[in-house]
Order: structure tokens, then C-alpha cells, then sequence
């Protein structure tokens, strides 16, 4: 008995000693490690990842002037495939799979029984049968039990498959110098599987889509970990003369909140994080509204939106506000006439290109949605050793704060 | 072609009793039943050339007085006389039996003087108990969402009967509430042939023994019934369990119910998150307002709606349903009435017990945890055709009896174990009727299995999910879903796997009748 528990002591022992790497490293880690030079990290889904590499001001100047690349790996992935799997999708989520043609992505939310959201993220058709669903949040039970009566088969890839974000002005002309033929093709919300020859294992494929997280114009690159490092490499080699700098999520969120997108656990709780029963959200109360599609038939949530929608249940909008003045209102207090609570700001920031003091906030109706007057923000500046009250004029605004014609433009811009 | 306002799924007592009080409301109504006769559970049936038995449900005690009184069974021929009463008889191998006489042992006989004081104590406060637990199970269980006048008003009855109990019985009340049956018997009572009985009767029909956590709630589910009026009461129906099925078929078919039998339902078909009708096996389409499921709840959502229509959480709790079945059903045709030892002539038309103590329950009760049969198995026995002659040949006898503990998963799967389990069954009644054994000219044993393949019943249990209290009231079947409807517009539950459970009661499919009335579904 005691010979068979000591049968391979060192896999044991390996087994056991997860708890000394406290933060995983991405497939990208050692050319992350080296450009690191502000020792910033946080922690984004168990992985060690930057806040900052060199200069957050300049990080974000990067993805706006030049060509940024931002390490996307840690967000969770599922493969999902099968004959079912486009039934299965739209029944787990809110928008309508069967619009979503191959080699498309659609940003897409799904919620619970009770229609709050679970998270929201992006879904990508590979082939008619073969989806990749990103996420912030890790789900795989909820999908192995939303399984049930389907023909499909779902399947964590986060390790498996590593991610980049490639955004700028100049990320196309780095992704045509690194040889991917064809690239100018894709439009927005498309995607294409490249070859990427140059790994020790020989050929394997890349795939490419036309999207981000920052309103700009810019791609998402995916391959299989073990192709990491060569990929990296390929990009930053071709990217020297254009610009290409390693950023850190500071600067991403800067733009993502330009852009006016939402990031969940920051700008809403979700459901099966949430502890206070009137945090939860449903996908009206946090702007996806438009996600939900009551024609495609049956998903979840689908009865307690509707329900929420007919009893005028929904307690809650989400916004974009433009502030006077210049002093991020981050995690302030919205008020009504100065003096009545309806909300807080979620993320803040000034806005470089908009030129605007902008933020997103959750308020409570009707305020932000019929009574969008008279609201202000209560914002702490700390200025040496003392906080000076501001009450600043708030004005709801719709997002995005910023549009770039070079997001969407065909061909995409050459430098 | 005839148009319906309400289908209901399943001819189980259920079925037809929600039926009936919908059809009595002036709906028109549809009885759609897969088996050839309706009845479910609670028909009689032959078994042998000669010999008709109750099939599964053999002694009618919680047949709700609400639904004799709605659907008038007295008067379609359900007839239920207090001189029907029949008693309990505790058997014992050494010694003379206990017998529980009248309403669940208003008489006690066969013990010592003090003990039958302490079982008139014991007896009393068991049925004041069950008392304030009566209504509430056999209302709709409160909805905590939103509750209705009237419901928050039956609430505070019970309070205020609670209450009534006085400070020291309404503590003692709260305090054995989740006990287990073999503690509470421990402190109150000294005869192990009584003990054994009680601990039998509270775990009869769930995966529990008589030390489990919150057994004792079993025995308060069988007192919460009634018949002829008094709490605890049983009888032997004449004609078996398919004479009520008829007195309440009568019943339905008067009020216009229309019945069709070998008539499986192949899906519910569900439109926009509505029920809206059925498709049969054979193609058939057929349209109605109001579906009502009065079969096992993981059947009508997993194989009739089918989980695509339904949300993930729903189809979580749904099949975290407990409900595999731990009795099983034996029928005997004997050449001749069998003789218990020391029981007498009249008692043998009695409920005989063989559960010697609540210890032996248990040991009975251990095996089945792990997935085998009990060695000596406890079992109440019936001998129908002794007060009804018709049910057999003349001189023969019916032996009918509900056997524990058979796992419905047997480890070594019931086509290799169902010989041995029988095998047991026999020596154990050999022990009590000697001689029985070389009478037998036909035997039947139904395992969960069995039950399962014969009444459609997932798991084989007759409760359609296990009785206890994390799937009981607001729990029954699934949380948050305890009101008889369902995520699924126009779709109903009525079967025993809603509140308040199993038993030929009719209480579910009488409280679905109700919410569809009063939703005007």
C-alpha cells in the first residue's frame, strides 16, 4: 500500500507545488519579461499580466499612432463544435447565431435563468460547425450542462491557444510586411486562418480577425501555444519601422473606454460573481439590450427578460457621461440636482482623442434614461495631502465617445 | 376533428383527478394515456391466470378528502365505511404480534399496559403534529415571490395553529421536526415490535433508514392523510386500487372528460416559450391551450419539451431530482391462504409488518447505500383476496407486499440479482408463515427497474422523487417552481412528483386543477 502511494514521488510532488507559482505566465511570458521595464503586474484571469511595460501614457499613444500588441492569451476560450453547436449557442446566448455567417465574430452576451448576464464576450464561427467562445469569466460547467440534448462538444482552450491583440493605425501595414497575403480582404468582424510556417514543428495556421477591444483599426491573432514565440517574433520583426510597442492593460482600458465598450466585473457585476441581490444586471440595464433577439427561439433567459420588459422590472441603465472639466470622475457619485444619489461611474478617464472628460456610469431609472438633466458628478481630487470637492455638470452622451473612419475602412489604410 | 382546451398527459390517479375538476370548470378535456388502461400505479391487474392484484399502490390511506368531495367519488362508487378500517399487525418471530387497531392503533393490543400508555401519548402528539403539517401538505406550497392574500392568510393559520400548541409543544414540535424516526421512538417507547413498525411505516417508499437525519418526516406524510374522515386510517379497496381509479374515471368521464388510451405523447410542442400542444407517437398533432404533465417531471422536460426549450438552471435542478426508487412490489398467487403465526383470522385482512425493530430496518436499510439488496428485508404484506374473494380463484389467495431496501442502481444489475433478492423475500416470509413457500403457484417481483419499464416512472419510484425534506413544499419538484406551473407557458405539472408528493392522494393533480383555474389557464 505504501510502495503503490509512493509510486512516482517526483509527479507528486510536481503535482503539489502549483501553489509556488502564484501567477501563471502566458505562452508570450519570456519576451513580456524582457520588455518589462515597470514591473507592473496584475493578475487577469490567474495569469500574471502588465499594467504597464514601459510608459503607460506612451503605451496608449501607441495603439492610437502607431501599432500596439497587447497579449489577449489569458482570456478564457472555449472550442465549441459539433452539428448542434450553432442550436447550442443560441440557446446559451443572447444574439442570433444563425445570423452569424463562417468566419464571422459577433460580440455577444447570455445570461441566466433569471436573465442576468453571465458575461458577455466574443464568439467566433471558424467553420459552420466550430466556434471559439471568449470570455472574461470561466464557464465551462454552465456550458457542459447547457449540453444536455445537444450534439455538440465543448472544450476549454485557454492554455491551448494563445492570443494577441494587434491595434493601431499602423497594425495592418505590419501584419501585410509580415507576409500575411490577404489580410487587406478582411472587413471588420472577419476572420481568415493564415500560414504561419516559420515554428520548429513545421506549418500551422494563424488565424487572424478583424477585431479589438479599442475602436481602432486593429486584429486579433490566434495560434496554438507552442507557435506563441514565433509569432511574436514574426510581428515585432515586421513592426520595427512602424512602430510596434508591447503594451499593458492601463492603456487598453484607456482606449476600450474611448470606444465605449464595457469590460464585466468593472463596469457590471456579473451574475454568478455577485453577491448583493441588487447588483445584478440584465442585458437592458447594462446597454446589451439590443443583443436580445425574442424571434430566434428559446434561450436562457429568455422568459425573465421578457418578463422584466413587460413589467417594467428593469431598474437600472447604463450610460455614457461627458464631465466638465478635465479631472477623471473615476468611481464617483452621480447626483441628481446635487443632491439626490442616482449612480456611480464605473471607469473614467480624459479622453486624448475626444478631447473630452468622459466616463461610463450605472444609473438607476429613470435617471439616464427619461431625466438626463440636471446631473452631476461629486469628483475627490487630491491635491498635496487634501481632497478638493468638485461638483461637476454631468451630461449623458452617447457612446462611442470616439469614431474612427480608419476602424472600419477598406482596404484598410496603408503606412 | 374534436378541439380541447386542455390535454392532460398521463391516466394516473392524478391525471384523471385534474381532469375531472377542470372538465367539472367547464373546460373540455383530454386524457392521453401511453398504457393500454389508465390507472398508472394504482390499477388492479392480473398477474396469474385467476389472480388480480394491486399493482403498485396496495392500501389506500390518503385518498385527500378534497377530492372525493369535488369529484363526488361517493356517488361514482368509491365507498369507504370506518368498519373498513383495517389494522397494522407488527409481526414477530418469538412471540405473539403488536396490532394497531382502528386509526392507525387508536387500540393497541399485544403489548404491555404501559407501553400502550406511552403509545397513547406517543400517538397523540404524532397526529397533533402531523396536524399542523396537514394543510400544508396538501396546498399549493406558499409562493415566497409574491404571496397572495389568501395564501399569506392559510400561512398565518398554521401559525396561529402552531401557536395553539401551546410554548412547550410548539417547542418539542419544532425540536423533532428534522429528527430522525428512531431517536424520537427511543425516547418515548420500550416495545421493539412497535418501534420496528413505526420505523418501517416512516421510511417505507425513500432512500432513508430509520437513523437518517429527518426520517421521522415520512411518518408525519403517511398521518397527514386521511380516509373516511380519520387521520391515519387504511383500507384494503375493493376490487383493489383500480376500483378507486374507476370511481374517479366515472367521475371524469361524467364531467366530459374524454380518454384515450395506448396513446403515448411523443413531445409537447412548445411555441415562443408556449406550450401549445402535442405531438403523439403516431404523427397526431393535437392543439390546446392548456397542456397539463401529470407524469414524471425529468420525463415531461427532458423527453417531451426537450431541454432546448427550457433554460440551463431549470434543466439543472430538474435533473438533480432524486429519484431512484428503493421498494419493490411483490405479487404471490398462493394455492391457499397462508397462515402468520399468532396472528388470527380477521387480523390476516390486516397490513402485516415484518420489521421487527428499528434496528433491523436499518440493517436492512445499510446495504441499499451502497448499491445491494437487504439479506432480510423488511415489507408490508396484504392478503386482499381474504376480504374480496374476486380478486381470486376459489381457496387461492393474494399475497401483495411492498419489499425494502432494493436499490433501483443494483450493483450487480437486477437481471442477476432479482433471483437472489426474491430468494431472500422468501425465506423471510418462510420465517413468519412456514410453509407459504410450497403454495406458491405464481410469483411476480417488480424492482424499481421493473417499475420504471411498466408505469413509465424514471427511477422506478413511486413518489416520482424522493420524499424528503430538501425536495418537499417550496422544494417539490424543483425550487422555485413548487406552484404546478412551469417555465413553459400553458405547461403544467400534476403528478406526484409535484407537492405534495406520492400516494394515491390525488392532492397534486387536484392543486394543479385549482392553479389553472386560478390562472385562468
Amino acid at each position: 500500500m505504501t510502495r503503490q502511494l509512493n509510486i512516482n514521488p517526483s509527479a507528486r510532488t510536481l503535482a503539489q507545488s502549483h501553489f509556488r507559482t502564484l501567477r501563471l505566465g502566458t505562452p508570450f511570458q519570456p519576451r513580456i519579461d524582457a520588455l518589462a521595464k515597470t514591473n507592473d503586474w496584475y493578475n487577469w484571469a490567474g495569469y500574471r499580466a502588465p499594467h504597464s511595460l514601459w510608459d503607460e501614457e506612451l503605451e496608449y499613444f501607441a495603439i492610437r499612432n502607431q501599432a500596439a500588441l497587447f497579449d489577449i492569451s489569458p482570456m478564457t476560450k472555449y472550442r465549441i463544435e459539433g452539428p448542434d453547436a450553432e442550436a447550442f449557442l443560441n440557446r446559451v446566448t443572447l444574439r442570433d447565431v444563425t445570423k452569424l455567417k463562417a468566419r464571422r465574430v459577433h460580440y455577444t452576451a447570455w445570461c441566466d435563468d433569471e436573465g442576468f448576464v453571465l458575461d458577455d464576450g466574443t464568439l467566433f464561427r471558424l467553420s459552420p460547425t466550430r466556434f471559439r467562445l471568449c470570455s472574461q469569466e470561466r464557464h465551462l460547467p454552465w456550458l457542459l450542462d447547457s449540453a444536455k440534448g445537444f450534439d455538440v462538444t465543448v472544450e476549454e482552450e485557454t492554455e491551448a491557444v494563445a492570443g494577441l491583440a494587434l491595434q493601431g493605425p499602423t497594425a495592418f501595414a505590419v501584419l501585410r510586411e509580415a507576409g500575411f497575403a490577404g489580410v487587406e480582404n478582411l472587413k471588420v468582424f472577419d476572420l481568415a486562418d493564415f500560414p504561419h510556417d516559420s515554428s520548429p514543428q513545421g506549418n500551422s495556421q494563424v488565424t487572424i480577425s478583424r477585431t479589438g477591444f479599442t475602436g481602432d483599426l486593429g486584429y486579433e491573432l490566434f495560434v496554438p501555444s507552442e507557435q506563441a514565440l514565433s509569432l511574436w517574433d514574426r510581428l515585432m520583426a515586421a513592426g520595427e519601422l512602424r512602430g510596434i510597442r508591447a503594451i499593458g492593460y492601463t492603456a487598453l482600458n484607456r482606449a476600450r473606454l474611448e470606444a465605449g465598450l464595457i469590460v464585466a466585473n468593472s463596469d457590471f457585476v456579473t451574475s454568478e460573481h455577485a453577491i448583493r441581490a441588487d447588483r445584478l444586471r440584465m442585458p437592458d440595464e447594462i446597454g446589451l439590450g439590443f443583443m436580445v433577439d425574442l424571434e430566434k427561439g428559446h434561450f436562457n433567459g429568455r422568459r425573465a427578460i421578457l418578463e422584466a420588459r413587460a413589467r417594467r422590472k428593469l431598474r437600472h441603465v447604463l450610460v455614457g457621461l461627458e464631465i466638465e472639466g478635465n479631472i477623471p470622475a473615476e468611481h464617483a457619485i452621480v447626483y441628481y440636482r446635487k443632491s439626490q444619489e442616482v449612480g456611480l461611474i464605473s471607469a473614467a478617464t480624459w479622453s486624448p482623442m475626444a478631447k473630452r472628460n468622459i466616463a461610463i456610469a450605472s444609473l438607476a431609472r429613470s435617471f439616464g434614461d427619461t431625466i438626463v438633466d440636471d446631473l452631476w458628478v461629486e469628483i475627490y481630487a487630491m491635491r498635496e495631502l487634501q481632497y478638493q470637492k468638485l461638483m461637476k455638470r454631468a451630461k449623458v452622451v452617447p457612446r462611442p465617445f470616439i469614431r474612427l473612419d480608419r476602424r472600419t475602412a477598406n482596404p484598410p489604410a496603408d503606412f | 376533428m374534436m378541439s380541447f382546451d386542455a390535454i392532460v398527459i398521463g391516466g394516473g390517479h392524478n391525471g384523471l383527478v385534474s381532469a375531472a375538476v377542470l372538465a367539472k370548470n367547464g373546460r373540455k378535456v383530454l386524457v392521453l394515456e401511453a398504457a393500454d388502461d389508465i390507472g398508472g400505479a394504482a390499477r388492479t391487474e392480473a398477474f396469474a391466470p385467476g389472480f388480480r392484484v394491486s399493482s403498485i399502490a396496495h392500501v389506500l390511506n390518503r385518498l385527500h378528502p378534497d377530492v372525493v368531495k369535488a369529484l363526488e367519488l361517493e356517488r361514482h362508487g368509491l365507498d369507504i365505511a370506518r368498519g373498513d378500517f383495517v389494522p397494522s399487525v407488527a409481526l414477530s418471530k418469538d412471540g405473539p404480534p403488536l396490532i394497531l387497531h382502528g386509526a392507525y392503533g387508536e387500540v393497541l393490543t399485544g403489548a404491555s399496559s404501559s407501553e400502550q400508555t406511552a403509545w397513547k401519548g406517543l400517538r397523540a402528539q404524532l397526529l397533533r403534529y402531523a396536524g399542523i403539517l396537514k394543510p400544508l401538505l396538501a396546498r399549493r406550497p406558499p409562493d415566497l415571490g409574491g404571496m397572495s392574500l389568501l395564501e399569506t392568510a392559510s400561512l398565518g393559520q398554521t401559525a396561529l395553529a402552531l401557536k395553539r400548541l401551546g410554548k412547550e409543544d410548539m417547542r418539542d414540535f419544532l425540536r423533532v421536526l428534522l429528527m430522525n424516526v428512531a431517536d424520537l421512538l427511543d425516547e418515548q417507547l420500550t416495545d421493539d415490535r412497535l418501534k420496528g413498525l413505526l420505523a418501517f411505516d416512516a421510511t417505507l417508499g425513500s432512500h432513508l433508514g430509520p437513523r437518517s437525519p429527518t426520517s421521522l418526516l415520512g411518518l408525519y406524510y403517511r398521518l397527514a392523510g386521511e380516509t373516511g374522515g380519520a387521520a391515519g386510517a387504511q383500507t384494503l379497496p375493493k376490487g383493489g386500487m383500480g376500483a378507486v381509479i374507476s370511481a374517479i374515471r366515472a367521475a371524469a368521464e361524467r364531467a366530459g372528460v374524454a380518454i384515450r388510451t395506448s396513446t403515448p405523447v411523443a413531445r409537447i410542442i412548445v411555441a415562443k416559450g408556449r406550450a401549445v400542444g402535442v405531438a403523439l407517437d403516431s404523427g397526431e398533432e393535437i392543439r390546446a391551450k392548456t397542456i397539463v404533465s401529470a407524469i414524471n417531471t425529468a420525463t415531461t422536460f427532458f423527453d417531451l419539451v426537450g431541454p432546448r426549450e427550457i433554460d440551463t438552471g431549470f434543466v439543472r435542478k430538474v435533473g438533480n431530482i432524486r429519484m431512484k426508487g428503493d421498494a419493490a412490489k411483490l405479487h404471490l398467487a398462493l394455492d391457499r391462504p397462508p397462515q402468520f403465526a399468532g396472528v388470527d383470522a380477521a387480523d390476516h385482512k390486516g397490513r402485516l409488518v415484518i420489521a421487527p425493530s428499528p434496528d433491523h430496518v436499518e440493517h436492512a436499510f445499510n446495504p441499499s447505500k451502497y448499491g445491494a439488496f437487504s439479506p432480510e428485508p423488511v415489507m408490508e404484506i396484504t392478503l386482499p383476496s381474504l376480504a374480496d374473494p374476486s380478486l381470486a380463484p376459489d381457496g387461492a389467495c393474494v399475497l401483495s407486499a411492498v419489499v425494502q431496501y432494493a436499490p433501483y442502481a443494483l450493483r450487480e444489475r437486477w437481471s442477476e440479482g432479482k433471483p437472489k433478492f426474491l430468494e431472500a423475500i422468501m425465506t423471510q416470509l418462510e420465517t413468519y408463515a412456514p410453509g407459504i413457500g410450497k403454495t406458491v403457484r405464481h410469483a411476480e417481483l417488480l424492482t424499481p427497474a421493473d417499475i420504471e419499464a411498466r408505469y413509465r416512472m424514471p427511477g422506478g419510484h413511486w413518489h416520482h422523487g424522493e420524499l424528503q425534506a430538501d425536495q418537499m413544499l417550496m422544494s417539490r419538484p424543483v425550487s422555485g417552481w413548487s406552484g404546478y406551473d412551469t417555465p413553459v407557458e400553458g405547461l403544467f405539472l400534476a403528478g406526484a412528483g409535484s407537492h405534495p408528493g406520492g400516494g394515491v392522494s390525488g392532492a397534486p393533480g387536484l392543486n394543479a386543477a385549482r392553479r389553472i383555474i386560478a390562472m385562468r389557464g
